[in-house]
């Protein structure tokens, strides 16, 4: 996993609620046995009409040429829905690094921080905020500080992170590498608990 | 202070605790599947590791199959590949796999309890979020992502933050018509898609107790649409009889020994819960969903609520784009409407049960000529004890085709899917956008109300048809 520090960026607002991982990466394109590829079917039938790649739909934030960045931010119970971690793949793979919003279903926001795209939870207020801003409005996104900073009017607000997480995040470090380093102690605790 | 029954289960399988960070928690069981499992086996691989405990994981081939003719090879080049990727990556690291063509293949969260596999007191995964199923026989059960996949195949467990306690108490009796996919449709839409987001929820009170295992499975399988990390309930003397002689269950002293151990898993009196809901059963009507997530449910004689009597801007938003979606009008009635489609089946009900509670409305009826019905048992045993119990032929008689075991038109990973703008009656647990197909417009119910449009082709009141 590569490390994530800071980010500074525009963002791609989708102010709604509810948006659950079929929106996110629709079960047909669940057929792939790599982690690669899926950014171009992200939102796959919202961006989209008919499934025609040469139809986008106008009014879809991602097919506006104005909104782009490394940001989503999106309304509350983000990512509810199918435990798919091809979501959090398909948001990267598309060049998002973060999500904002007010509210995250749980295996999502595992996914997501398992892969090094970071969800940032801010109050309902402040996402407002975010979204008032104009396209070419620019956030920050310090992990070591834990803060989130609207650049133009310098409104901030702290956010959670387990620090296991941050310290994962900020170094690139790996659940996977950690596991295998206890295995010994897990040995010892399936002798201890049988 | 009393523990929790998800506490006990959870301090018993707590490895270590890392300092202001997860548990590394131990994971009995792990159920694994053709579309969640192979970047983690590929993971594993290139980290040039062995699975640590391969005999604890059991594979399936169910999300992406196909439900007609699973004697031929898989004509879906990409889907066939995934399977027969499960095969290769099953043989060649020693997991167990009821692939296609086995008796024991079917929908995961079926096969698991009909072989005696969930047992009480687990840790289960899966790369699936109806994991919360198993909770029914008061395991901790959860559905994970690819990555703790690939954790539980490096070191047998996954890393948890360990989540707030909710107890759902439903008292007294239920009244005709209403079954426990109405229960839990009633719930969801009481709290939202997102009520219990955060919390482990237990299912308690006398109308859970007076449940069927099969009943309560279709309740906790659901937890995960109100955003509950599993459900589950306190085993009793319900979840011992449905258990015991199973394939996989423990026998002779080993059965003693065990049973004496669950007879202990129950929330002590004076636990104390985060979160606790009261609900009276009496207040439950047969339900249907009307929008783009489960917790738009109504009663099936109600209306869809008048959207300039929501305050919530968000919530009003919300209900109009999915009133959009699914072409339907504020404040208006189900009853009578046109259905095209109705599907029974998924791990939410697809059992033995849900089948013949179904066998028994529609024998000696006949589906309606506009309405295309599909049956896809939950499991080759299902589809096993359907036929001997004769109800096929109860089904074909009604005009109800009846398909192969696999996840199918829940999901629309196969070709079983609903076509777009048309309504599907579904015993499923999702009516996202596009979730049976793109375009297509999903109602969810129970198995009876499911069945109810079947015979009338329309929106029907099951309590009128029995």
């Amino acid at each position: 996993m590569k490390a994530l520090q800071k980010i500074q960026s525009c963002f791609v607002p989708l102010p709604m609620e509810n948006i659950d991982t079929d929106q996110i990466i629709p079960a047909r394109f669940l057929k792939a046995t790599t982690r690669d590829g899926f950014g171009k079917n992200l939102f796959r039938d919202w961006r989209y009409e008919n499934n025609d790649e040469a139809k986008p739909k106008a009014d879809f934030a991602l097919n506006n040429s104005i909104y782009g960045g490394e940001i989503l931010v999106a309304g509350k119970n983000f990512g509810c829905g199918s435990s798919r971690e091809h979501a959090a793949w398909a948001l990267q793979d598309y060049g998002f690094n973060a999500v904002i919003s007010s509210f995250f279903a749980d295996i999502f926001k595992n996914n997501a921080l398992n892969n090094g795209v970071l969800p940032v939870t801010v109050s309902e207020p402040f996402l407002q905020k975010i979204f008032e801003q104009g396209n070419e409005a620019t956030l920050s996104i310090d992990v070591e500080k834990q803060t989130i900073t609207i650049d133009a009017t310098g409104e901030q607000e702290p956010f959670e992170l387990n620090p296991y997480k941050k310290t994962c995040l900020l170094n690139g470090y790996d659940d996977i590498d950690f596991l295998l380093s206890r295995r010994a102690a897990i040995t010892t605790f399936e002798k201890e608990s049988a | 202070m009393g523990k929790t029954l998800f506490d006990k289960i959870w301090d018993k399988h707590v490895v270590e605790k890392i300092p202001d960070g997860p548990s590394v928690l131990y994971i009995d069981k792990h159920f694994i599947h053709e579309v969640t499992s192979p970047q983690a086996f590929k993971g594993i691989e290139q980290r040039g590791v062995e699975l640590f405990r391969p005999k604890q994981t059991v594979a399936t081939a169910d999300h992406n199959v196909p439900t007609i003719n699973q004697h031929l090879p898989i004509r879906d080049e990409l889907s066939r590949i995934q399977v027969e990727q499960l095969i290769n990556n099953c043989s060649r690291h020693g997991v167990e796999l009821y692939g296609l063509g086995h008796p024991y293949q079917g929908i995961v969260h079926v096969i698991g309890p009909e072989l005696g596999i969930t047992q009480p007191g687990m840790t289960i995964v899966c790369g699936d979020s109806h994991t919360s199923t198993h909770g029914a026989f008061g395991a901790i059960a959860f559905g994970i992502g690819t990555s703790e996949v690939e954790m539980v195949f490096a070191s047998q467990c996954v890393l948890q933050t360990k989540p707030k306690t909710m107890r759902i108490n439903i008292e007294g009796a239920l009244q005709k018509g209403v079954v426990s996919k109405d229960i839990i449709l009633y719930i969801i839409a009481k709290i939202s898609a997102s009520g219990a987001t955060g919390f482990f929820v237990e299912y308690a009170g006398s109308t859970i107790r007076s449940l069927s295992m099969e009943a309560r499975m279709t309740i906790c399988n659901m937890s995960i649409e109100m955003g509950a990390r599993g459900g589950m309930i306190a085993p009793d003397e319900t979840t011992f009889q449905y258990v015991k002689g199973r394939a996989f269950a423990p026998k002779g002293a080993a059965w003693d020994k065990k049973l004496a151990e669950w007879q202990e898993l129950y929330s002590d009196a004076d636990a104390v819960f985060d979160a606790e809901i009261n609900i009276d059963a009496a207040a439950i009507h047969p339900m249907i969903t009307y929008g783009t997530n489960p917790g738009l449910g109504i009663a099936v004689n109600g209306h869809i609520p008048v959207l300039d009597d929501i305050y919530d801007e968000g919530e009003k938003k919300n209900i109009e784009k999915a009133l959009q979606y699914m072409g339907l009008k504020s404040g208006a009635s189900l009853i009578g409407m046109p259905v095209q489609h109705v599907f029974i089946g998924s791990c939410t009900n697809s059992r033995i049960e849900d089948l013949r509670e179904i066998a028994e409305l529609v024998k000696g009826r006949k589906k309606s000529d506009t309405v295309k019905v599909m049956i896809v048992p939950g499991s080759q045993q299902v589809a096993k004890q359907v036929h001997a119990e004769g109800l096929d032929r109860i089904f074909a008689e009604a005009g109800f085709q009846i398909r192969q075991a696999g996840c199918s038109a829940c999901l629309g990973m196969n070709e079983d899917k609903i076509p777009a703008g048309e309504y599907c009656i579904s015993t499923s647990n999702r009516n996202f956008e596009g979730r049976q197909g793109a375009g297509a417009r999903t109602l969810l119910a129970s198995p009876l109300t499911a069945a109810a449009a079947a015979i009338t082709g329309v929106v029907t009141d099951i309590r009128e048809l029995i």
